[in-house]
């Protein structure tokens, strides 16, 4: 396990490799630089601030130079804002993506959870329907619609919660309850349909046949014998969704004001800050990679047949 | 029976409207946007700045932040007028050209004395090409300062000498009237040179920084808040009421205008024009509309046909109904341009106007087919061309008017549209690739010469429309000569009134800069420039 674990460690380089790779070639083909303006930047500066992030050379040679940098860990400095490098803006963001996303998947994967396997227990039955009928409500209504309808209705109107997403520069419990939730609502829909799904088929397999024929208690069936083997799907869902979400949420970030690298690297895109758009892939492609070898590597605790082999 | 149960109702009903509001006022840790106790207010900024060094910063909502923590020789009043900042009085020489300015004792927020020395550092900073200011190009008027920033001279050799301590001797290229209008931008700060020296690059880092204004930095959290606090070293540090600002960068106009209703910020620097109705029923007496320094044109390619012809300009020009889109697409009481430089700019006679403004569009349009089959169109020979314009805010929906009031000129005219990406689309302006294209232009400073710029032949790439009229350049000219303030506006009125007949560019409207602000706010005056500094802002008690 453990060699098999380093094994695709290692396969994660050149899979890194491509991925800067086509990311670098694809943003210097927008076109428009991060130095084009409203106003313009007098020439003899604008050809200086060029030099200075080696714009002028050929894009190849761009490419070694960041790769060079990457090598000595060094993500470059952000092109757009001065202050700062990239470094330091993913650290300062990385913290509240990562928070708003586990707590979003946690919240998901109880409440998905939960709702999936009361929708399956009661197949076809109206307890099934209404779960089923949420879900699809959950999966076509996106943050962007949800996210500003609970923001005027709990904190404009009802004032109980309020519509940013953290006290002033201070997490607080509070201010995370409207942004997880938003962002956990198609999650919830996603996990629930894959729970019920999966939940069905586990409960008309021979091993549970098997386990209800033993006479168990049928708590113990369902917890026990059915929930892993059922949880298989949701594994393999959960591991690049992670990924996802704690690389953080464009929409969910803008509408609730959060200091995330989801909003970072939409607004960097746009402003084409070469250097800040290649960190904050680098972060999604390695959460990627590392949540699917930890995907796998569940797997192999909840299914025995993974273990065999 | 019924009694009772109408009675029970309205208890039950009066009871959970209790629950409601005790939740609402007990519901600690809730932000409030202008805390009148702790003296703090919150504000929904525009943007993100890129850049907290007054050297490197380059938009207004960089300004609003930057211009509370530095002041320079000159600074704002409520009104955004020009009053002594660090300088306390100035004289000029006969011919204009050197001014004296004679400045205050002051310290920089360590402790140092902020003096002339800091001033002088502070412009051969910021002209020196090293530092890679965007925006050095505004104090070009200073003596030698193109020269200093194209790397052709140096530094040293800039027209700016700390004559002692306290006595900043600043000469200029030409004579400029609007100077005390110029050294309250952001790029004429002083900065701390003991702490620039120090720390290079990261001396505007919160830890490292020094500042001479009102407030200084504390936290700034990437694309989230910038939290400045009072700063008890500012030589008028008794006058100034708040103790806490808070910044957000809040791009989404809707979220900003929702974060003032919601009561977590007191003063949001815009609003959804179109929800302006709206608020001013929900917020009673925050919503505040005023004249901008801001115009909206369409530049029209003079370097290639068909725009190398006046006469198809000036027909477009004339057949763009801009009243239609100032009332009906802009809600906040947008003006029709008809003149490049807005009303209302200090020095300057603003009388150049378009000759047909009186004339109803319908003759327009008339006037317009007239024009356009004297250059030669006509069915014949179908006028076609390409309008691209930013695919932000309420720009595709002007588009859509300019292209139907230009179609319906003649059925022989078609106009295509073309949505564009904001930076994209500067980028082919600035390359002259397109046709016709829209653009926005917000001054630096209340000065007319800060729109004839836009038209000058050595504007070069930002001269979109690549206007080139050597009576045009010659009346810009001799205007940066002139010392004589009223004879001054007088050359550039000349100037705009030529730009206005050859019609490079097709005006569109000026724009009103809209804020929402918390009514017990004072000290906030409605102003042309749209800065609003925090030093005067004080608490109305109910």
């Amino acid at each position: 396990m453990l060699a098999q674990t380093i094994r695709r460690l290692i396969v994660a380089v050149p899979t890194l490799l491509a991925i800067i790779t086509a990311c670098f070639f694809l943003m210097h083909a927008a076109p428009g630089g991060p130095f084009t303006k409203e106003r313009q930047v007098p020439p003899a500066i604008e050809a200086r601030l060029e030099a200075k992030f080696g714009l002028d050379l050929p894009v190849h040679e761009q490419l070694m130079r960041y790769l060079s940098g990457l090598a000595r860990g060094d993500l470059g400095p952000s092109m757009v804002y001065k202050d700062k490098t990239v470094g330091d803006i993913i650290a300062e963001g990385a913290p509240t993506s990562a928070i708003l996303g586990i707590s979003a998947m946690a919240l998901a994967l109880l409440i998905g959870g939960g709702l999936g396997i009361m929708a399956a227990l009661r197949q076809n039955q109206a307890q099934d329907y209404v779960v089923m009928a949420l879900a699809i409500a959950g999966v076509c209504l996106p943050p962007l619609v949800v996210g500003p309808i609970v923001q005027l209705v709990f904190g404009v109107q009802l004032q109980i919660l309020p519509t940013g997403g953290l006290y002033r520069d201070e997490f607080g419990l509070r201010y995370l309850v409207l942004p997880v939730f938003t962002l956990a609502l198609p999650l919830i829909a996603i996990i629930s349909r894959l729970m019920r799904a999966s939940m069905i088929e586990t409960l008309r397999s021979n091993a549970i046949r098997t386990a209800r024929a033993k006479g168990l208690p049928e708590a113990q069936v369902i917890l026990r014998h059915a929930l892993p083997i059922a949880l298989l799907p949701i594994v393999s869902y959960v591991g690049p969704a992670l990924a996802g979400v704690m690389a953080g949420s464009f929409v969910i970030e803008t509408v609730f004001q959060l200091p995330g690298i989801g909003k970072q690297f939409v607004l960097a895109a746009g402003q084409r800050d070469y250097t800040l758009v290649m960190g904050v892939v680098l972060v999604y492609s390695v959460l990627i990679i590392l949540f699917n070898l930890a995907a796998d590597l569940m797997y192999r605790v909840l299914d025995p047949r993974a273990r065999a082999t | 029976m019924a009694f009772w149960t109408n009675r029970r109702s309205l208890l039950a009903g009066a009871g959970g409207l209790g629950v409601t509001t005790s939740l609402g006022a007990c519901a600690n840790g809730r932000i409030i946007g202008f805390d009148k106790v702790r003296k703090t207010l919150d504000i929904s900024n525009q943007g993100e700045p890129l850049s907290l060094d007054p050297h490197k910063a380059s938009g207004s909502w960089e300004n609003n932040v930057i211009g509370n923590m530095f002041i320079g020789l000159t600074t704002e009043d409520e009104k955004s007028e020009p009053i002594p900042g660090m300088a306390e009085r100035w004289e000029t020489s006969a011919d204009g050209r050197t001014w004296t300015f004679y400045l205050r004792r002051a310290l920089w927020s360590d402790g140092e004395a902020c003096d002339a020395h800091d001033f002088e550092f502070g412009f051969k900073r910021i002209l020196n090409p090293e530092t890679l200011s965007d925006y050095a190009s505004i104090l070009y008027p200073i003596k030698n300062a193109q020269a200093v920033n194209n790397g052709e001279m140096d530094p040293d050799l800039l027209g700016v000498t700390a004559l002692d301590d306290l006595t900043l001797e600043i000469q200029l290229e030409h004579p400029a009237p609007y100077l005390p209008q110029l050294l309250k931008h952001y790029t004429a700060y002083a900065v701390p040179k003991h702490v620039v020296e120090r720390h290079g690059a990261a001396w505007v880092k919160p830890e490292n920084i020094a500042v001479n204004g009102p407030f200084k930095v504390e936290k700034w959290w990437s694309n989230y808040i910038i939290h400045l606090v009072r700063n008890p070293s500012f030589f008028d540090a008794n006058n100034v009421v708040l103790e806490h600002l808070y910044y957000y960068p809040t791009t989404d106009v809707n979220a900003a205008a929702r974060k003032v209703m919601s009561g977590e910020a007191g003063w949001s620097t815009r609003f959804p024009s179109n929800q302006v109705e709206t608020l001013r029923a929900a917020l009673p007496g925050y919503v505040r509309v005023a004249p901008y320094l801001t115009c909206n044109y369409f530049s029209f390619n003079t370097t290639k046909a068909p725009f190398n012809d006046p006469r198809v300009r000036q027909a477009l020009t004339m057949a763009y109904d801009r009243e239609f889109v100032a009332s009906q697409i802009y809600k906040t009481g947008e003006r029709a341009a008809f003149s490049l430089v807005p009303p209302g700019i200090a020095n300057y006679p603003g009388t150049a106007r378009y000759p047909w403004m009186n004339v109803p569009i319908a003759e327009r349009k008339r006037e317009a087919e007239r024009l356009l089959r004297a250059a030669g169109f006509g069915p014949n020979n179908p006028l076609r061309f390409e309008f691209s314009h930013r695919n932000t805010s309420d720009n595709p929906r002007v588009a859509v008017v300019a292209q139907n009031d230009w179609t319906s000129i003649a059925p022989w005219v078609s106009v295509e549209l073309r949505g564009v990406e904001v930076q994209v689309h500067y980028a082919n302006l600035r390359a002259k690739n397109f046709d016709a294209g829209d653009g926005g232009w917000i001054a630096d400073y209340n000065d007319a010469k800060n729109y004839l710029y836009l038209f000058e032949t050595r504007t070069g790439a930002q001269n979109y429309a690549g206007y080139s009229n050597p009576a045009y350049d010659q009346s810009v000219h001799l205007s940066d000569f002139e010392s004589d303030a009223a004879r001054r506006g007088e050359l550039m009125n000349q100037a705009e009134q030529l730009a206005l007949n050859d019609a490079p560019m097709c005006m569109s409207v000026f724009i009103n800069s809209t804020n929402l602000v918390h009514p017990d706010i004072t000290g906030y005056e409605d102003n042309l420039e749209d800065i609003h500094r925090a030093r005067w802002f004080g608490i109305r008690e109910a």
